[in-house]
């Protein structure tokens, strides 16, 4: 479970997050929407440790991020707004390097490993160096080595992004299949069909700040609009930086 | 297992991969100073033992009026050429190191007993004909001597008469330290190497990783980032500790192609000299990977990190122009100054003069604490929130 409280980061004169606060709790999807630059991957950077907030508190699994950083990313399986993978290793050595890093001894890190590999149905890349990988390609060994260590709680910034038609359904479906076994899915996005599909439960961000934390069809009640966009574009009170 | 070394483990097999670190760091870096060192030495010294050891082929104009000058120059290794229109012009183009010219009047002179001119012609900005030059200034001044004593003789009088004071010269240059003068370049050629060997990976493993946004995943791990550090650190300095190695052996064999014993000089790049400047080197390895990482720390791209190390290059130049330009005396407190002493020690050793075991310990010591430092400042820029962040 994520916990969210108040959290504020500056940079400069800019408030990049002004105060968000949410739960995303275990055995659900939890959508972060809202517009480019809304705040969404910088909040995201503070829960898995990249940033430090100026003022509030996150807590993974009750651990304070504050206290016990490391602990904090043991819980985590993250797959950042940056996703690069090294070029000059396979697929498989780039997951392997992360489970190390995780901890795992060797017979976990190959178990693991090949259970990722079936699940994301990678068996045919898995042994091709990363360079040249196709973006769904690359997105699939991130996702791989970001779950490597069998976290409880996982943190998506925009994981379509960049993926074709064929990639989103399955990614979509992964995401799922992560609800199904219990976990804690937390994910970014600024496409509203995609949230709406997928989300028990949505946070709008607007201006570094919670516009509605809802489930979808309190939302549609809520602003009295039945389609899901509408409702989108009444809370945050525009149509920039959104994507249908 | 250990962090470090899985970070380690993983640079170094990634960039063995690399085909470009591989040239640079192994093969280039380390090779081409020895190559460029035996390439120099060969020309520099063939053509001196040539010089000294052939005839030498002056062209001589008016040689009909001095046949006795130029018989004794004859006995002495000149080979006279003939007359050419304008010497001055031949001279410039370098069809002749030098021209001796000997006027019409020398003959009358010579037996009125006055002086007689003959003229050297030649162009002294062209450094590589200054032996032919010196060969032969000497042989007419000993000509003009012996021809000097004799007139003396002559009228009666002691040729010591002429020569009120003799000089006798006393070299006290061994034959190490007149090559060690020679090799005055060869220390540098030791920290370029050291400098070339872990600079493509200090650039590949921040500033390369945050390009290519892999550096935000790496720090979502469960580890301290000083350990992330330190596998990389390690695997920049393997590889320049083996360019070093590289380098050192290379020139072992460069001492043993280069055939500098015949002209009465001796070098020794043997195991003791290697063992000595690798283990002198070795703080630079480590101060060189730090500073190189922390110079890529700052910079937000590969080609603005190869920007910075270019600057940063210059550094190890300094102590090298230092002593060859201003001639310091070699004392105690400069084995304590990193690159300094490094510089300082490895010229002592080519010299053939000891270096003792405290100025070595004090060059390792003050070189690893001025490392260690380095070390702390890279840790603390690693821990900058926006090291990570690409974009």
């Amino acid at each position: 479970m994520i916990e969210v409280k108040d959290l504020h980061k500056h940079f400069g004169a800019v408030k990049a997050v002004d105060g968000v606060s949410f739960v995303a709790r275990d055995g659900e999807i939890t959508g972060l929407l809202g517009p480019n630059g809304a705040g969404k991957t910088t909040t995201l950077r503070m829960l898995y440790t990249l940033m430090q907030p100026d003022r509030g508190q996150v807590l993974i699994d009750g651990i304070d991020v504050a206290k016990d950083a490391l602990a904090v990313r043991r819980q985590l399986g993250v797959l950042p707004d940056a996703r690069g993978l090294y070029k000059r290793l396979t697929a498989r050595e780039n997951i392997d390097y992360f489970a190390r890093l995780q901890g795992l001894d060797e017979a976990l890190v190959r178990t693991r490993r090949e259970q990722l590999i079936k699940a994301l149905d990678m068996a045919d890349i898995a042994d091709r160096r990363t360079e040249g990988f196709s973006q769904g390609q690359r997105v699939k060994t991130a996702i791989a080595r970001a779950l490597v260590h069998d976290p409880r709680n996982v943190i998506l910034d925009e994981p379509t992004n960049g993926l074709d038609v064929m990639a989103t359904r399955s990614m979509r479906q992964f995401m799922r299949q992560l609800k199904q076994e219990g976990r804690c899915v937390l994910f970014s996005s600024h496409i509203m069909q995609e949230v709406a599909a997928l989300c028990d439960r949505i946070v709008v961000i607007a201006h570094g700040r919670v516009v509605a934390d809802e489930t979808p069809d309190a939302l549609r009640a809520q602003t009295g609009e039945a389609n899901l966009e509408d409702a989108f574009v009444k809370i945050i009170g525009s149509e920039e930086g959104l994507a249908a | 297992m250990n962090t470090t070394l899985t970070v380690f483990l993983k640079e170094v097999k990634e960039n063995l991969r690399d085909r470009r670190t591989i040239m640079s760091a192994l093969i280039l870096g380390p090779l081409l100073g020895p190559m460029i060192f035996i390439m120099i030495m060969n020309v520099v010294l063939t053509r001196e033992l040539n010089k000294a050891d052939q005839p030498i082929k002056v062209p001589v104009i008016g040689a009909q009026y001095a046949p006795n000058l130029v018989n004794a120059l004859k006995q002495q290794g000149l080979v006279p050429q003939p007359a050419m229109a304008d010497p001055e012009a031949a001279v410039h183009n370098r069809d002749a190191d030098v021209v001796l010219r000997i006027p019409k009047g020398f003959g009358d002179s010579w037996r009125k007993g006055e002086t007689s001119q003959v003229e050297l012609i030649y162009d002294s900005s062209q450094s590589d004909t200054g032996s032919s030059v010196g060969r032969v200034k000497g042989m007419l001044e000993s000509y003009s001597r012996r021809q000097g004593a004799m007139r003396l003789v002559a009228r009666g009088l002691s040729p010591a008469m002429m020569a009120p004071v003799a000089v006798d010269e006393r070299d006290q240059s061994t034959p190490q330290s007149r090559a060690g003068l020679m090799f005055g370049m060869l220390p540098y050629f030791f920290v370029l190497t050291v400098f070339m060997g872990g600079m493509y990976l200090a650039i590949d493993l921040t500033a390369g990783e945050r390009e290519r946004q892999s550096l935000e995943p790496l720090f979502a791990n469960p580890v301290p980032r000083w350990k992330i550090l330190l596998g990389k650190l390690a695997a920049t300095c393997a590889f320049s500790l083996v360019s070093l190695l590289i380098c050192v052996v290379a020139f072992g064999f460069c001492g043993k192609l280069i055939p500098i014993e015949r002209l009465g000089m001796r070098m020794d790049l043997g195991v003791s000299f290697a063992a000595q400047v690798v283990l002198m080197m070795l703080p630079l390895v480590m101060l060189l990977a730090c500073l190189q990482t922390l110079v890529s720390a700052f910079a937000k791209s590969y080609r603005e990190a190869q920007t910075y190390q270019s600057v940063l290059m210059m550094v190890p130049i300094f102590p090298s122009i230092l002593l060859s330009v201003t001639p310091m005396k070699i004392a105690d407190w400069m084995y304590y100054v990193p690159l300094l002493g490094q510089q300082v020690g490895i010229m002592r050793l080519l010299r053939g003069e000891p270096v003792t075991a405290t100025q070595i310990a004090s060059c390792v010591v003050t070189g690893l604490a001025v490392a260690m430092v380095a070390m702390v400042a890279t840790a603390w820029a690693y821990r900058s929130e926006r090291l990570a962040i690409s974009a």
